[in-house]
């Protein structure tokens, strides 16, 4: 991770710890419904779709798709400076799932709706904060640190 | 069963100051406005035995509420059978609503409703030190938790990602979303109160400094200073009113149908609109060729680009097509839009402005800026990516 941006993060509690700090290990990680397998996110204690309350954490492959997207040029909080990008991604396991995120390691210009993503995590404090970079660009510029 | 909507109507309409950093304590822009309404609608305080406002007092609200129905109540002494505030209701408007509820129920024949905002104020006397921010150093939580550790802070980007993805389905172009702005601006000129009345062009629009891709800084609302407030009345109570007659309801939309979230639910439109568009007209025989004007929720333009197409006032993605131009949508076209400059332009209101300005118009009231042709139907809206609502208001009968 290059510099460490000091951020405004989560109050972690049991229902959203889990996800928080799922990247410790570099996996994402959501709730799932034991009895029909729905993704559920936020977590809430019951499944959206059969109201059952039996849930498991299950890890998912980090792979996303950028599905709304926009280059913030203001400042909001005086700690993260502009420009970044937000963006909503799409967990490839169930297209309904969705994180506001950042978009890294991809030049503006490249951005294009409907992109392959794959997770990285940035730690801030105890906190894993999920980002999303175009698919395979990290791998390629990890291979070049080496 | 005769629908609700059609036991109230509107008596009374009140403004206080509007502008950037009056300075005013935000109870006595409260004070001026009410008392306006009462007294626009040949009423005393005495006759008010209801209340009603959009958020209330929200802790940590900041310049969002400038007075609670509590503090209200109590500072004109109102001896109210029914009050009632909040945020989370169908919309600034949906307080309208829940008057029309307490009239229609017998609770209330005259029922004081307001919102008021100190937005500009409260920013100044922050960055003076007169107000200290008592909220940071904490951890988030309640929903922002999601967004704000990406900086992803403000409405403006959240509803910038909606636009965005509009975008890349539709093929919708700035030039068009900015006629909304530009439509805006022009109507803000014969404004009294509107806080930017200076013309603006398309090409002064697309050169605005940008704030988040690919909303522009006259894409998103102006926060100003600002009371706003109206009388409720039994219909029966009209006659005895000023005018002696009111504004009528037609229909309300406040149908809750989707995702209450910033980015799981259709992101194509911002959500809580769907709803509502679908019940108001579920509730009226009159169609889309039959309203005279729409004061859309702009605060941000896409907002009214959403409620516009949600209405069904065009097809599906076809909003760009309808705004090209902007003729459709002036003050003399076929569908008058945010007539009073709408919160881009006159100032955010919050939601309040746009029942204002159809209220306005419908009694003929409206001055330099009047529809032409005797208008007798608008819609007003309040709303967009939080639950919104929709009215449709009738010229006095």
């Amino acid at each position: 991770m290059s510099k460490t941006v000091k951020r405004p993060l989560p109050m972690l509690t049991d229902s959203n710890r889990f996800f928080w700090t799922s990247g410790a290990d570099g996996i994402l990680r959501f709730m799932r419904c034991t009895a029909c397998r729905n993704y559920i996110h936020p977590p809430v204690p019951v499944c959206d779709k059969c109201l059952s309350m039996e849930q498991e954490v299950v890890a998912v492959s980090g792979r996303a798709t950028l599905a709304a997207v926009t280059v913030n040029h203001q400042m909001w909080i005086p700690t993260i400076e502009p420009p970044y990008v937000v963006g909503i991604v799409e967990i490839e396991e169930q297209a309904s799932v969705r994180l506001t995120t950042n978009i890294v390691n991809c030049a503006e210009a490249d951005l294009r709706i409907g992109m392959a993503l794959e997770v990285q995590f940035e730690e801030c404090e105890d906190v894993f904060l999920p980002m999303f970079k175009p698919a395979g660009a990290g791998a390629k510029a990890q291979a070049r640190e080496s | 069963m005769e629908k609700f909507e059609y036991s109230s109507v509107v008596t009374g309409m009140g403004m206080s100051d509007i502008g950037r950093r009056l300075m005013r304590d935000p109870m006595a822009l409260t004070v001026d406005a009410t008392l306006a309404a009462i007294a626009d609608a040949g009423l005393t305080r005495d006759d008010i035995d209801g209340v009603c406002t959009y958020p209330g007092m929200v802790p940590g609200a900041g310049g969002f509420s400038g007075a609670g129905a509590h503090d209200l109540i109590d500072t004109l002494r109102l001896k109210p059978n029914w009050h009632n505030s909040g945020l989370e209701q169908a919309g600034q408007l949906g307080s309208i609503v829940a008057a029309m509820m307490a009239v229609a129920t017998g609770l209330c024949r005259h029922v004081l409703c307001f919102r008021t905002v100190w937005e500009a104020t409260y920013v100044q006397l922050q960055r003076t030190g007169q107000i200290r921010y008592s909220g940071g150093g904490g951890r988030l939580s309640g929903g922002m938790e999601w967004r704000i550790p990406y900086g992803a802070a403000s409405a403006a980007n959240w509803i910038a990602m909606y636009c965005s993805r509009y975008m890349h389905e539709y093929g919708l172009t700035k030039e068009q979303l900015g006629q909304i702005a530009v439509n805006g601006r022009k109507n803000a000129a014969l404004t009294s109160y509107a806080v930017y009345k200076d013309p603006m062009t398309l090409e002064d629009y697309l050169s605005a400094r940008m704030v988040s891709t690919p909303l522009g800084l006259y894409d998103c609302d102006v926060p100003c200073d600002a009371s706003v407030a109206f009388i409720i009345s039994h219909k029966d109570t009209a006659k005895d009113c000023r005018r002696g007659r009111g504004v009528g309801f037609e229909a309300v939309g406040t149908a809750n149908t989707e995702r209450v979230s910033w980015d799981q639910g259709d992101l194509r439109y911002l959500t809580g609109i769907d709803g509502p568009a679908k019940m108001l007209w579920s509730r009226t025989d009159l169609r889309q060729k039959d309203i005279d004007m729409v004061q859309l929720y702009d605060g941000f333009s896409f907002n009214a680009l959403c409620w516009l197409e949600k209405l069904g006032f065009c097809g599906e993605g076809e909003a760009g097509a309808f705004l090209e131009g902007g003729q459709r949508i002036a003050r003399d076209g076929e569908l008058p839009l945010n007539t009073n400059g709408g919160q881009l332009s006159a100032g955010r209101l919050h939601g309040y402005g746009f029942l204002h300005e159809a209220c306005v118009q419908l009694l003929g009231e409206a001055g330099a800026r009047q529809v032409p042709n005797n208008p007798q139907t608008a819609i007003a809206t309040s709303g967009g990516g939080v639950p919104g609502s929709a009215l449709l208001l009738t010229a006095p009968r």
